[in-house]
């Protein structure tokens, strides 16, 4: 009984959410030190938890791909394709229910997802390629129909800006939102069949197809999934800032990327969480929000970005050899 | 010795002169289109073929094939390397930042060299060393080489740059209309078409894609060669960035952003395999030049760029789906073949 205790609590110090967790405490603790107002204020503590929303919806939807080995670059453009089509609708169609802008919203997000995944698992040809071209070709769409065309907050129902700003009993929306999609991916990812057979096909392609698991079909629910919630992050964005120009979203996949190799998805397949993506996720958007407060030009930012990214893989890497060496160890003991 | 599923093929296939293998290449396709494209601007657009057209062509399409080429070699030995964009740029800001510190442009060029050198071998470092895949390593330095171009200069740009310098992008080769960075665009060209081509290193990179571990238990020098590209790619996207800096006469955190995918995208479509192993510099120069081709004829036709993207994007998928389409066809006919060659026996 304490043997099993001690195993989980060492699990729970040892994961890489823990660390995680810790080290955005630990930004928010230094933070609040140099400037109350980071977290003792109305604003506070409410943009705490609205501003990493929309990342770590996209880093969920990534990480749903990574595990695959796949990859999807082209999440930003569907994002911005989704929010301008949400702001599109209801000027347009202004006797549409928002809840059907919205699903018509994620809907395109899944449609776009679909085209990736199909080009990816039908044509065999490697995820970087294809969603870096659809990156391209879904922006240029974009681009072609916005013009220099802008959505403003007043074109959008008052009831829908709430959604990106308001609180229920002192949570955002979009928080609680980026919850509840958090809790169904894990879920589905730790626990449904064929979310176990996400991880065995990114382990092992070649294996996973011989065993007989239907990869094709796993692969395009994969990229639909993705698809579908940077869709709904689309929509989100049109909510949350009330404006959306032809460049809505661009450049959130390499931040969706790099949120989920922090939060120790193997960008090579088959292992990580999106409990860790989304760490991963508040993380990389708390500390850009705390290095102003910390007397830090924002400007450094991206920098830090990197250096976050590349300290995260080169910490995956020591702990990787790590434990294999004592792999081998035990496994020499045995013999 | 019975033949093996593949053999029949492949005898036939080096049985052809060398003249005959090489017209039937990818490359030589893709040089091809990239005539035939020529040709329809040519005849379909006003002012195409006006002097003018050809200056502005090669100079906008000067930065994305400097950095098709270290890249292309990258990408054979399975290697990526997503960083050049922003290496691009933090070398533009080094030359600017240290201009107006009150530095001879000579030493801001060389220090903006220096740093593209090293930014390069950081990524060398980190993939062969550290042992890290390469799209990881470069997407992490993407952000941290443009955060850094971005935290030095800030939103400020520099711009007084001297005329003597700035000049020599305006330059013509002996009263053609050709640009001087041609000269530097043909040497370039030439020094990694013989690296890769002519010498017993880069057949070794064609190893390393191949199969990097049989490579390694081969004597290739995996380690060193990939340290090399990602050092020559650093370097590369430093000369860029001193190209940008004077073409433009603006030194900004911003510059170049996005050209990676260009980049990339120039390669891939010149008929380089993404997995390594597999590609040539002729069709890569042909890739690059065909986008370049086709944003031009396409502005001067009125086109906007939006288009132009949409368009890049399409040319780069349907070029690796039809590649992929293609040696599907051909490995269905290989098996039939094999199979009735294999069968008479089986039934004597």
């Amino acid at each position: 009984m304490t043997h099993a205790l001690a195993r989980m609590t060492r699990t729970v110090l040892t994961a890489r959410e823990t660390a995680i967790v810790l080290a955005v405490l630990l930004v928010i603790v230094a933070t609040t030190v140099k400037n109350p107002l980071f977290v003792f204020s109305p604003d506070g503590t409410r943009d705490l938890l609205l501003a990493p929303s929309l990342l770590v919806l996209l880093a969920i939807g990534q990480t749903v791909v990574l595990v695959t080995r796949n990859v999807d670059l082209s999440v930003g453009s569907v994002m911005g394709l989704s929010a301008y089509l949400t702001g599109r609708l209801f000027i347009d169609a202004p006797h549409l229910p928002t809840i059907a802008v919205m699903a018509l919203g994620v809907l395109l997000g899944c449609l776009l997802g679909l085209v990736n995944g199909a080009l990816v698992a039908l044509a065999k040809v490697p995820a970087l390629v294809i969603t870096l071209g659809t990156l391209y070709a879904y922006r240029g769409f974009n681009v072609l129909w916005t013009g220099s065309d802008r959505i403003n907050s007043s074109d959008m129902p008052h009831g829908f800006l709430e959604l990106g700003t308001g609180r229920l009993l002192g949570v955002p929306y979009l928080a609680l939102l980026a919850a509840v999609v958090l809790v169904v991916v894990a879920w589905f990812l730790s626990n449904a069949r064929s979310g176990r057979q996400l991880y065995a096909i990114g382990s092992a392609p070649d294996a996973a197809e011989l065993y007989g698991l239907p990869t094709t079909r796993r692969v395009l629910t994969a990229f639909l999934l993705g698809g579908a919630l940077a869709g709904l992050a689309g929509v989100l964005y049109a909510a949350r800032y009330g404006t959306v120009s032809s460049q809505a979203g661009s450049g959130y996949e390499l931040e969706a990327i790099g949120a989920a190799v922090i939060g120790g998805v193997a960008i090579f397949g088959g292992s990580g969480t999106v409990w860790g993506a989304a760490c991963g996720a508040v993380l990389l958007v708390t500390i850009n929000r705390a290095l102003p407060v910390l007397g830090v030009q924002e400007f450094w930012q991206q920098a830090v970005v990197g250096a976050l990214i590349i300290g995260a893989i080169v910490l995956d890497r020591v702990l990787a050899t790590r434990q294999t060496r004592r792999l081998t160890v035990m496994g020499d003991d045995e013999r | 010795m019975t033949p093996g599923p593949q053999a029949p093929r492949r005898y036939a296939d080096s049985a052809r002169p060398w003249w005959q293998r090489m017209l039937v290449s990818r490359d030589a396709a893709m040089i091809a289109v990239l005539a035939l494209t020529v040709v329809v601007a040519l005849a379909t657009v006003d002012n195409f073929s006006s002097p003018v057209t050809a200056t502005y062509l090669v100079l906008d399409v000067a930065p994305i094939v400097m950095l098709a080429l270290p890249m292309t070699l990258v990408i054979i030995t399975g290697e990526i390397d997503l960083s050049v964009a922003s290496t691009v740029g933090l070398s533009s800001v080094l030359i600017g930042a240290l201009y107006q510190a009150g530095l001879p442009m000579a030493v801001a060029v060389a220090v903006a060299l220096a740093a593209g050198l090293l930014a390069g071998l950081v990524n060398g470092l980190l993939v062969t060393v550290v042992g890290l895949p390469s799209l990881a390593v470069t997407i992490g330095t993407l952000a941290l080489y443009r955060g850094l171009a971005v935290g030095v200069l800030g939103t400020a740009a520099v711009t007084d740059f001297p005329d003597s310098w700035t000049g020599l992008v305006k330059a013509k080769l002996f009263g053609t209309v050709l640009p001087l960075v041609t000269v530097l665009l043909v040497v370039l060209a030439l020094v990694f078409a013989v690296v890769l081509h002519l010498t017993s290193f880069g057949r070794g990179l064609y190893a390393i894609g191949l199969s990097n571990d049989t490579a390694v238990f081969s004597g290739v020098g995996v380690r060193r060669a990939k340290i090399l590209l990602f050092m020559a790619t650093g370097f590369t996207a430093a000369l860029v960035g001193v190209y940008y800096t004077l073409r433009y006469g603006s030194a900004r955190g911003d510059n170049a952003s996005g050209m990676e995918l260009s980049v990339i995208a120039a390669v891939l479509l010149g008929g380089v395999s993404i997995f390594g192993g597999r590609g040539a510099i002729p069709g890569v120069l042909a890739g690059a030049f065909l986008i370049g081709v086709l944003a031009s004829a396409l502005r001067l036709a009125g086109i906007t760029s939006d288009v132009i993207s949409i368009l890049t994007g399409s040319l780069l998928v349907l070029s690796v789906v039809l590649t992929s389409v293609l040696s599907w066809v051909t490995r269905r006919r290989q098996t039939a073949a094999a199979k009735r060659s294999v069968q008479p026996p089986h039934e004597g």
